[in-house]
């Protein structure tokens, strides 16, 4: 099923968490919406669940507005960061809770319920903990079981808040791939709010960014990594090193410092700042070379597969840190050592006005 | 055995130990054995005699049956109010708050005497019923108001912080699984307020067998009809028969200890049934 919002509007007393969001979610897609804490992300959740009820604007559910229906109504499956299991229920009453619960001539025979509830044990591989309570169970088992109770009221969409933040990193990542591959098996359509990036990332067909109550971009997870369309979002996705300077001609000039810039959309002299992922600068070992930007060289980590170099800007970058990925063989064969004066040359360059959100790449 | 000994974090464990035992000897116990000790001075015959006297089954009567029926409605009530003062805001709810605990700080004498004047056949509200056919002052009923006057805090102060401490998004859980109001209170809410809820009724039913001082003025104490066993044994000293009264006393507490203990042991069924003591 659909989801549509059309101009949400909430505010909490001064503090506007959504100002006119508009967002389609198509049929049978693994949405996330992806932000930092109080951008609205999960507010609009609420939203679309009917747990909260927005100041002014719609949601439509396949294609029905269901601005006006009580959470009860809208049959959407919601899971919460925190589980919300019901502690004095085994895992099995939980699971059918939602069963139990329909009207009686809706609701199906005892026999019927056990052998859904089994059969969604046994989906979330949890068929062995039927007779447990949730105070009995790992984190990460809570989480399966809060997920195989909203599934039991065969919801039209699927909400998740935060789904896997409170669980640890391990446990994180597998839950991640095996969310990816329940949705593969149901097909149905689901939003999970997440502040983490890379689980975003990894998990979702599509991914919306928010910041402070606004879409900043919607895109696929490739999208939105390699074309951020604001500096908002470069900068949230991933590590990224940042200059702040002004158009010059083909360059764009850091204090003293100049780094090469080919695409001329901008005006000359317009203020700007450049963004760089590490894997996107080179270090080059001549303090008096022209180009790039000078910096210090502060750690060398190369433990990983690749070497990170961790940098201090000298002149016009003074104060500002920088992270550069380079090969373990590139430093060897410069010689770097910390505390060696380099300078920084970008072989890809993002530049965004500093008062605008239009972008421009080289 | 040497190898076999544990080692607690908390040490001082047979100090506290012995200090709760010989404490809990002292203040409760003692007093409790020179009560069985005087009894025993009776024979046998004397002391059936004594607490089977019709009189005297009578006030068993009133003084549990109206303490378990104050209690089950301050359940009722005590609950409610503990839920307004949880859930809603409202102008006076924290004078509210401070209100519900003044039957605790109030001598009972005064609010049975309080009780009394209101109830009265010329009282402000005594006026009103009488034309209604509706007697409070001097029948049994008005021990009932009595109990209930004293008991409510009980109720209201063990549920309370259960219910700050409750989860709202349990309930959204549920409406959102499609869950009515009412199957929510009855499948989220009291299941897990029913232990506290329940340390409550016990706490308003211990109270309400005991107490004396407000009943006695409101109840009219009349023969048989609104005596409770407390004024009983009050009566029994009057008259300097002092084993008479702790038999009656002996009779008081056993029955309260078996109640006590049987609310106790729904506790830990309940508590057993709802995955709460693993």
């Amino acid at each position: 099923m659909s989801i549509q919002v059309k101009d949400i509007c909430k505010q909490f007393g001064d503090f506007v968490a959504l100002d006119k969001v508009s967002l389609d979610f198509p049929t049978g897609e693994l949405v996330a919406l992806l932000g930092p804490s109080g951008c609205g992300k999960t507010t609009l959740l609420r939203i679309i669940a009917g747990l909260e009820q927005a100041d002014s604007g719609q949601v439509l559910l396949d294609g029905d507005d269901a601005s006006g229906t009580h959470v009860r109504e809208r049959q959407v499956g919601f899971v919460f960061q925190h589980y919300a299991l019901f502690r004095h229920m085994t895992v099995f009453d939980n699971v059918a809770f939602g069963m139990r619960m329909k009207p009686r001539p809706q609701r199906p025979s005892e026999k019927q319920i056990r052998a859904k509830v089994h059969d969604l044990l046994k989906l979330v591989q949890l068929d062995w903990l039927a007779d447990r309570f949730p105070a009995q169970l790992s984190g990460g088992q809570r989480q399966r079981i809060a997920l195989a109770r909203a599934l039991a009221v065969e919801p039209r969409v699927l909400l998740l808040d935060e789904p896997f933040g409170a669980l640890d990193a391990k446990v994180r990542k597998e839950l991640r791939r095996w969310l990816r591959n329940l949705h593969d098996e149901l097909h149905i359509t689901s939003i999970f709010v997440t502040h983490d990036q890379e689980e975003a990332l990894e998990v979702a067909d599509r991914v919306v960014l928010m910041n402070q109550g606004h879409v900043e971009q919607i895109g696929t997870p490739e999208e939105v990594y390699r074309q951020p369309a604001t500096p908002f979002v470069y900068g949230f996705l991933g590590s990224v090193n940042l200059f702040r300077g002004r158009i010059d001609g083909e360059t764009v000039r850091v204090g003293e410092d100049v780094l090469p810039h080919e695409a001329n959309e901008l005006e000359h002299g317009a203020e700007v700042v450049a963004f760089a992922r590490p894997h996107e600068l080179d270090v080059v070992p001549d303090a008096h070379s022209d180009a790039g930007v000078a910096a210090r060289i502060t750690r060398i980590l190369a433990f990983g597969v690749t070497a990170r170099v961790e940098l201090d800007g000298l002149n016009g970058a003074g104060g500002q840190h920088f992270e550069v990925e380079l090969t373990r063989e590139r430093v060897a064969h410069l010689n770097l050592v910390e505390g060696q004066s380099v300078r920084l040359v970008p072989s890809r360059l993002k530049v965004f006005e500093r008062n605008g959100t239009t972008g421009a790449s080289a | 055995m040497a190898a076999t000994r544990t080692f607690r974090v908390l040490p001082g464990f047979h100090l506290t130990l012995g200090y709760t035992l010989a404490y809990l000897s002292l203040i409760v116990l003692l007093p409790l054995a020179a009560v069985f000790l005087k009894t025993a001075s009776l024979s046998l015959a004397e002391f059936w005699a004594v607490v089977s006297a019709p009189r005297v089954v009578a006030t068993y009567k009133l003084s549990f049956g109206m303490s378990l029926a104050a209690a089950a409605i301050n359940a009722v009530f005590g609950l409610m109010l503990a839920w307004s003062l949880v859930r809603y805001t409202f102008p006076g709810k924290r004078l509210i708050d401070a209100l519900v605990d003044l039957p605790f700080a109030l001598p009972t004498a005064v609010a049975g005497i309080a009780l009394t004047a209101l109830y009265a056949k010329n009282g402000w509200l005594g006026q009103y019923l009488e034309p209604l056919g509706i007697q409070v002052a001097f029948k049994p009923q008005g021990v009932l108001v009595a109990l209930v006057f004293i008991g409510l805090p009980f109720v209201v102060r063990t549920v309370q912080p259960i219910l700050e401490d409750l989860d709202t998004e349990l309930e959204e859980a549920a409406a959102s699984l499609g869950a009515q109001r009412w199957q929510i209170f009855r499948h989220v809410i009291l299941p897990v307020l029913l232990p506290a809820l329940l340390t409550g009724f016990a706490l308003a039913f211990a109270r309400a067998v005991g107490e004396y001082g407000s009943v006695i003025f409101i109840a009219g104490n009349i023969p048989m009809v609104s005596e409770i066993t407390p004024l009983m044994i009050i009566t029994k000293l009057e008259q300097y028969d002092y084993s008479g009264a702790t038999a009656i006393a002996v009779v008081m507490l056993l029955l309260s200890f078996t109640l006590l203990l049987a609310i106790n042991g729904l506790q830990a069924w309940t508590a057993k049934r709802t995955g709460r003591d693993r």
